[in-house]
């Protein structure tokens, strides 16, 4: 016991010492657990994306090699997938990239205006019935498509609206995708009050006030809706497969879709090819639109 | 506050009375009239009125050519003894319980981990969300049908380790595995909003918990779990509603029969084939309302089972 009071008592540094290799140590460990999850981050970055990477060297390998190589390093270039691909249907894929990008035009179009408006009136105005058509606004979020998609279309083949892109379009211009309603209506809560009510004071009408500050305010709502409807319309498959079944109208999932069907066996790589170029797109404005992406989706998931 | 927080504060809060005066309300209820116009236009017109008209439809016999005849309850009699029926319920709800817990618990510790201040987070959030905006599409369908071929990619691999692996797509043993695999990639969207979600928990409570000499696992299960079960929750429901209504990458992988042995027959899948396939649009209607009502009761049952695992710091 003395020896240990001895130990302890007038010999200061070991204990200094023991103190900062204690800290020493607790750096070490943290530093190996930094690398540890840097690891881990890395490793499923790599498994996240492999199998893309994986699609985009097949489109560059001969049809011989695609099965065979588990790999990413494309030993021979075949660049003939592209151009075959592109004619292999029975319209160049242009045209079906061109029938995509008007029905995306269309619906972004259609949702900006459409969802931009109600979004200010449940925002800002005071009306009859407030509560319930907010209610309501909020249950066609989660309104499965498959129970209207039987009497729509019935509906739409009564107006003559089947193989053209009006079933696609005017739904979005009649605010059909509330989730980008309540979008906006978070965001111009967000919006000080004090501005619209200057505005009013002044003798601004509602629509003067909601064209002239509320639009050029709601710039960050408005981007993030455009950037998901892009996305979303260009993904799209279930609709457009019921609307469209004219090949000169196929938009490009339908295409890539007869594509499967018509190639079962022969041409993979021509496959992989188009089926990179319908991504290219959605890639585009992932690349550019992130930021606005991020932020819609963090702002609605917040508590 | 996302739209479930909506609901609650809604059930709640009790109408804001007199706060502007009749002048005013009238002038708003014109202006409501204009801006809500083309919504009201939609409400009306291709939502509530086809959710009418396939009401009824669910009540009759139709082939898009004839007139719709009613039959009373033959399409819920057909329902109740319908042995495709069963399959595709049996596939959907497998899908349904297994994949959408196992993404949430893949964003989740992603999330976790790229919490606290690691270098490189926004490109690693950036890899990690990218398959998320890609995997609706056709595009990728075809990519996991090739991947998960006979000759596919996992099985050249596997052939390195001189494994022969099965024919994933085509064996009714795995062929809704791949589809489930196909969503837990998708991991990205609900692993951003759980990311917010922990950047709004105090790092005080996390320094105070530490001094007290708290694990790092139990401060993950006693702060971090029931300050994020908001949103745990929110990405529940909506993975779980969303997830009922898969039916692109099952289309594809199966090529539009559900197969093989309607191993992948996803309920939306049945109710194409009856609907647009088969052209029996009154008992695929009795099938889209028997959706509903699945999803219905299943958020329903979500909501009440909440108030024993959320926790609301309000």
């Amino acid at each position: 016991m003395t020896d240990a009071l001895k130990a302890a008592g007038p010999d200061e540094p070991p204990v200094i010492s023991e103190a900062a290799a204690l800290v020493r140590g607790k750096r070490s460990r943290r530093r190996v657990r930094t690398v540890l999850k840097h690891g881990v981050l890395v490793a499923v970055c790599l498994l996240m994306l492999y199998p893309l990477l994986w699609m985009v060297a097949s489109s560059l390998r001969p049809n011989s090699d695609i099965f065979t190589s588990s790999g990413l390093f494309v030993d021979t270039f075949d660049f003939d997938h592209y151009p075959n691909g592109w004619d292999a249907l029975s319209y160049p894929f242009s045209t079906y990239l061109l029938n995509s990008f008007l029905v995306v035009l269309g619906s972004v179009i259609g949702n900006l205006v459409s969802c931009s408006m109600a979004a200010y009136a449940f925002a800002r105005l005071d009306f009859r019935a407030k509560r319930l058509t907010f209610v309501l606004m909020l249950l066609t979020i989660m309104l499965p498509i498959h129970v209207l998609i039987i009497p729509q279309y019935v509906f739409y083949a009564q107006l003559g609206w089947i193989n053209t892109y009006l079933p696609l379009i005017v739904p979005k211009f009649l605010a059909t995708d509330a989730f980008f309603i309540f979008l906006m209506v978070q965001f111009i809560r967000g919006i000080p009050r004090e501005l619209d009510e200057a505005a009013r004071i002044d003798g601004a009408g509602h629509v003067r006030i909601f064209g002239q500050i509320m639009l050029p305010l709601m710039i960050p709502a408005l981007a993030t809706t455009a950037i998901f409807t892009f996305i979303w319309t260009w993904n799209d498959f279930f609709t457009q497969l019921i609307f469209v079944t004219k090949p000169d109208l196929y938009t490009v999932p339908v295409a890539l879709r007869s594509f499967i069907d018509a190639q079962s066996t022969s041409d993979f790589g021509a496959m992989f090819a188009m089926s990179v170029v319908s991504l290219i797109p959605v890639f585009l404005v992932f690349l550019f639109g992130q930021r606005f992406l991020l932020r819609g989706i963090a702002t609605t998931g917040g508590k | 506050m996302s739209a479930l927080g909506e609901f609650r504060s809604l059930s709640r809060s009790r109408r804001r009375a007199g706060a502007a005066d009749q002048r005013e309300q009238h002038r708003d209820n014109k202006a409501a009239a204009f801006f809500l116009a083309p919504w009201v236009v939609g409400l009306l017109g291709i939502t509530i009125g086809p959710m009418i008209a396939s009401l009824y439809l669910a009540f009759t016999d139709y082939n898009l050519l004839q007139d719709p005849e009613f039959t009373g309850l033959d399409n819920v009699r057909r329902l109740l003894s319908d042995d495709r029926l069963v399959e595709s319920l049996k596939v959907t709800f497998t899908y349904v319980l297994v994949a959408v817990p196992l993404q949430l618990a893949v964003a989740l510790g992603l999330a976790v981990l790229l919490d606290r201040g690691v270098r490189g987070l926004s490109l690693y959030r950036s890899i990690l969300y990218l398959p998320s905006l890609l995997g609706a599409s056709v595009a990728i369908a075809v990519l996991w049908r090739l991947v998960f071929g006979t000759e596919g990619l996992v099985n050249a691999f596997l052939a390195l380790f001189g494994i022969e692996g099965p024919g994933w797509v085509s064996d009714p043993d795995t062929a809704l595995g791949t589809l489930i695999i196909l969503h837990i990639w998708t991991f990205g969207a609900p692993m951003v909003i759980f990311l917010a979600g922990l950047r709004q928990i105090p790092r005080e409570l996390y320094e105070a918990a530490s001094t007290e000499g708290a694990s790092r696992k139990r401060q993950f299960f006693s702060i971090t779990l029931p300050l994020l079960s908001p949103i745990i929750f929110f990405n529940l429901v909506l993975g779980l509603i969303g997830s009922f209504q898969s039916f692109t990458q099952a289309f594809i992988v199966s090529n539009g029969t559900g197969g093989p042995n309607d191993s992948t027959l996803f309920f939306s899948l049945y109710l194409y084939q009856e609907g647009f396939t088969s052209f029996r649009m009154g008992y695929a209607s009795a099938l889209a309302w028997l959706l509903l009502i699945i999803i219905g009761v299943f958020t329903a049952l979500n909501f009440w089972a909440s108030k024993y695992w959320v926790f609301y710091n309000d």
